[in-house]
């Protein structure tokens, strides 16, 4: 019998060891696309499956931290809470890969608050929202991403202004921001890859139809819509570090951005001229884009010199988890000089 | 004059916030305990930044009583807003020092207290060569020196307790002297002694040093070995995240490289707060935070997250006056029955329940250890009192014990065992084996979560797994009872006992004085952890009365300890309740239990023993 060849990453690692379990979403889910990139990142990227940490809130969007990479930890905390979850994380072993999957709901509305404080610390993590626009886990009700006017299922149109949880955290000082769909693998793998590479807090806020409660006519996050009005400003290509360059692109029609670890993200323009190295260019995009009912996807902003949360408290480079207990104490004469102080 | 009362009594100064009147009461409590007086300090302070009234209640005992005294004996009176009241409260035959301007009629019209006008203000103008805003910080220290050649002060006692208060800052040391030197010959040249109380040296603070809860709760931890702190500001626990940010700056920082061995974030919320430690825990390190009762609240959703999720935690709940933002300056044991089940569906968390500053360095330590061993949050219940005042303790001892990290597999140790599942019960404790993440060998791998698990901590809805699981978690937080200190227990054989806990210790130490003197002896029972040590039925079964005195409305622990005992011994409980918001004392206790004791002589008629008091501040 002829056992099929599976190509090894860096690590001797074939893509079937990024898998994880099986997943127990709607079939057609843009969720479950989206772990498919997850694990096709995270092979190409050739992660130590055993330093990643896997992060997630509540939502359908939430369990999906269980169906990319068996072999690591995973926490699926409570509902808008993993990004302090995540920050503590990170602060007790800072070698560990902190990856981070939540919802529309989990991050826009009860999580909003710790959204933005993570974004704020720029903590160093991949944080991916599989943004469907409603609540799918609760069984449809409106979402606070949902479009202005946006049609749900039943009921009357949307009459809230929506939160783009791009341009907020663009507002907030993001580090990293992207926006993609569920359905454009080409785009999002390289954009997770450089989200990977990104030391800092890698903002990736994918479009990802909800096939049970929010891909009918009207939905402005169907599948249907979002092919209609994909308007990409860039397709990346990640380089991992050491790799030769090959790609070559007209002068004016490509940005190359290297990040922390020596990695490379190209970015070929499509469309209108944007700088990704330009906040208010990237702000701009975003507020144009919404007058206009398109959906801009691509990477929207970097800034690879931002100090991480760990840089920006001067953390030791050893694991905190991992400093013996005698390191953590004063010495005996420094405490009876503190005691003798108190008498 | 009537006689001579000598080291025993208690000074109440009363000042406006914001002035500087801090560093002059602190300079009179270390001054007595320089002269080895034992003294006890209470600040009643406003939840207010600057021009609200605020006392500070020195007490001085030979006997070295820490709980607050209801009566004043010598008033330092300082602010106009609150004089009449301030002087009302002298008791016959005390003193008043205050400032001459003030006017004396009204409730301050007295002739029964010794009166000591001072130009405080005038003094301070003419005097101090200080800019304007300095001079009113200064004003205050002149009633140092007023009230040191009053009743006796040790001039080098003084000196010494403002060279402490200003350790850093010589310069403000040599003006806040003069400022002393000012009140000292003021008092020479104007005033004349007509008031009993003075202070002479002894030797009953030898050995022991001042020290906050608080303080010694941030040693604790950094003792343990704790290396993240999450945190969000609120009275009165923010002082221990701020104690701990110091030591830890102090300790903890790389000399050559400037890098630190500690994180310490103050988050958004505690929510945030709580999630952080939980993240940190789950990630291997030692991480805690401190809160009050608002924060609390809002950890309710995250504790129970940690309990299902088995994650050690540790919490510090310095308590303070609820429902709501309530007196958020005033103290209260208010939380014990809220945290010990914090969070919905059945939930039980450890409490460790200090009731002195060397418990609560102890605690502190012990917390990490339970929170590690049983893998689940554990509080430690500190008060407003405990936690901000200055008492008198012990040095804390140095630690040289190894830590106890529980059931952790390593990569290694994981080679050992033939088949791991991160919720099976190997042991029969209950307690199972947990690995950290980035542990390099593929089995050490799971996945956390808050939903229905089982033993692999896969995802089920099954009934039996469920119900098989929290009923291990039930055992496993049973195990707690032993391994939570004992009850402190002194015993002669009475038929009457007081039963507290935490900071109500020190009332109870005093009111067993007093009940003595009025020839009721009782035992003593002091509990130190929930969920409740065997020790403790059996120490309630062999009295026929117990009083359980507390700090809230509705007699938490006395309603607990119901809830467990059998019917029997339940019976034998009677309730003291403190609830006004100053620190519990002794005659709160005493009155109470005599009343009860007389009614029990008395069966006829039926007495109530719940001490309700009115705010006398
Ligand atoms: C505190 C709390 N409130 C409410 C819920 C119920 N809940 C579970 S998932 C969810 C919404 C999830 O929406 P989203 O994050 O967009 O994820 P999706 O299912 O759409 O992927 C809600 C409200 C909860 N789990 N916790
Ligand atoms: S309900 Fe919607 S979001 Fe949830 S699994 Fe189904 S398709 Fe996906
Ligand atoms: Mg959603």
């Amino acid at each position: 019998m002829a056992v099929a060849i599976e190509k090894l990453n860096r690590l001797g690692l074939n893509r079937d060891d990024y898998k994880g379990a099986h997943t127990t979403l709607c079939a057609g889910c843009g969720h479950n696309s989206i772990t498919n990139h997850i694990v096709k990142a995270l092979y190409d990227s050739a992660i130590e499956p055993h330093l990643i940490a896997k992060m997630s809130g509540i939502g359908c969007s939430s369990k999906a931290a269980a169906y990319f990479v068996e072999h690591a930890h995973g926490f699926n905390g409570a509902h808008g809470r993993m990004p302090s979850l995540a920050t503590g994380a990170k602060l007790a072993n800072r070698d560990l890969v902190v990856f981070g999957v939540s919802g529309d709901g989990d991050t826009a509305s009860i999580g909003l608050g710790q959204y933005c404080h993570m974004i704020r610390r720029n903590l160093d993590m991949t944080y991916i929202i599989e943004n469907n626009g409603v609540y799918g886990l609760t069984k449809g009700q409106s979402s606070a991403t949902a479009d202005l006017g946006s049609r749900p299922k039943r009921g009357p149109a949307n009459r809230y202004e929506q939160i783009d949880i791009s341009a907020l955290a663009i507002e907030l000082g993001a580090s990293f921001v992207a926006r993609s769909f569920s359905g454009d693998g080409k785009q999002l793998v390289p954009l997770i890859q450089a989200a990977l590479a990104h030391r800092g807090t890698g903002v990736l806020d994918v479009i990802s139809p909800c096939v049970t409660f929010n891909d009918h006519e009207g939905s402005t996050k169907s599948y249907a819509y979002v092919k209609d009005h994909d308007a990409p400003v860039n397709t990346p290509d990640y380089i991992a570090p050491l790799e030769e360059i090959t790609v070559d692109y007209e002068p004016g029609t490509g940005q190359d951005v290297e990040l922390h670890d020596g990695s490379h993200i190209l970015l070929r323009k499509i469309g209108p001229d944007h700088d990704a190295r330009d906040r208010m260019a990237a702000m701009r995009l975003l507020f144009e884009a919404r007058q206009s009912g398109e959906i801009v996807t691509g990477l929207l902003y970097v800034n690879p010199e931002a100090d991480d949360l760990c840089t920006r408290e001067a953390l030791t480079s050893r694991p905190l988890a991992q400093l013996p207990v005698e390191e953590l104490r004063p010495s005996r004469e420094q405490w009876d000089a503190l005691m003798a102080g108190l008498a | 004059m009537t006689g001579d009362v000598l080291n025993d009594f208690c000074i109440q100064a009363a000042t406006v916030n914001g002035s500087g009147s801090q560093s002059s009461n602190l300079v009179i409590t270390k001054a007595l305990h320089h002269m080895g007086i034992p003294v006890a300090a209470k600040n009643v302070f406003p939840s207010n930044i600057e021009g609200q009234p605020t006392w500070y209640d020195i007490r001085v005992t030979p006997q070295g009583y820490q709980a607050r005294k209801r009566t004043v004996d010598i008033l330092i009176a300082m602010n106009p807003a609150t004089w009449e009241r301030d002087v009302a409260n002298v008791r016959p035959g005390g003193a008043v020092i205050h400032e001459a301007a003030l006017p004396r009629f009204g409730a301050a019209d007295r002739d029964d207290v010794s009166w000591y006008p001072v130009p405080f203000a005038r003094l301070a103008r003419e005097k101090l060569e200080a800019k304007p805003d300095l001079r009113k910080y200064l004003q205050n220290m002149i009633y140092v020196g007023v009230l040191a050649e009053l009743i006796g002060l040790d001039p080098a006692a003084v000196e010494q307790g403002v060279r402490d208060q200003f350790r850093t800052k010589p310069k403000a040391a040599d003006l806040n002297l003069a400022a002393v030197q000012i009140g000292v010959d003021y008092t020479r040249e104007n005033l004349v002694k007509t008031d009993p109380f003075r202070v002479a040296p002894m030797d009953g603070t030898r050995g022991t040093v001042l020290l906050d809860g608080n303080r010694a709760a941030a040693l604790g931890s950094l003792m343990a070995g704790c290396t993240v702190l999450a945190w969000y500001p609120i009275t009165p626990s923010s002082s221990l995240c701020e104690a701990f940010i110091d030591y830890a700056e102090r300790y903890r920082v790389d000399a050559a490289t400037g890098e630190r061995r500690f994180a310490a974030i103050q988050a958004e919320d505690e929510l945030a707060a709580i999630g952080i430690v939980l993240g940190a825990e789950w990630a291997g390190a030692r991480a805690m935070t401190a809160t009050s009762g608002p924060g609390i609240s809002l950890m309710a959703e995250l504790t129970g997250l940690g309990y299902y999720a088995e994650i050690p935690a540790v919490i510090f709940d310095i308590q303070r006056v609820g429902p709501s933002t309530g007196l958020p300056t005033r103290t209260m044991q208010g939380d014990l029955s809220f945290v010990h089940t914090l969070s919905h569906g059945d939930t039980r968390h450890p409490v460790l329940l200090p009731g002195t500053v060397l418990e609560v360095y102890e605690d502190a330590q012990r917390s990490f250890d339970v929170a590690d061993r049983l893998q689940t949050p554990v509080f430690v219940l500190s008060d407003l009192d405990l936690g901000m005042n200055l008492w008198m303790t012990a040095p804390l001892p140095y630690t040289e014990r190894a830590v106890d990290r529980g059931k952790v597999l390593d990569a290694e140790a994981l080679e050992q065992v033939t088949e791991w599942a991160r919720y099976r019960d190997v042991d029969g404790d209950g307690i199972p084996y947990r690995t950290l993440p980035g542990t390099a060998n593929p089995r050490a791998a799971y996945f956390t979560r808050g939903s229905g698990h089982d033993e692999q901590a896969l995802y089920t809805e099954d009934p039996d797994v469920y119900a098989a699981n929290v009923d291990r978690l039930r055992r496993k937080i049973e195990g707690a009872r032993t391994l939570l200190p004992a009850p402190l227990v002194e015993e002669a054989g009475n038929r009457v006992a007081i039963c507290a806990y935490g900071s109500t210790h020190h009332a109870v130490v005093e009111a067993r004085h007093q009940l003595a003197d009025h020839g009721v002896e009782t035992d003593y029972l002091r509990i130190r952890g929930l969920p409740l040590h065997p020790a403790v039925a059996e120490f309630i079964a062999r009295h026929d009365r117990v009083y359980v005195a507390e700090q809230n409305r509705d007699g938490q622990m006395e309603a607990l300890l119901r809830q467990e005992l059998p019917g029997e011994l339940a019976d034998r409980l009677r309730s003291i309740r403190h609830f006004n918001g100053v620190p519990i004392d002794a005659e709160a206790i005493s009155d109470p239990v005599l009343a009860g004791e007389q009614a029990q002589r008395e069966p006829a008629e039926h007495q109530a023993v719940d001490a309700h008091r009115v705010p006398v501040a």
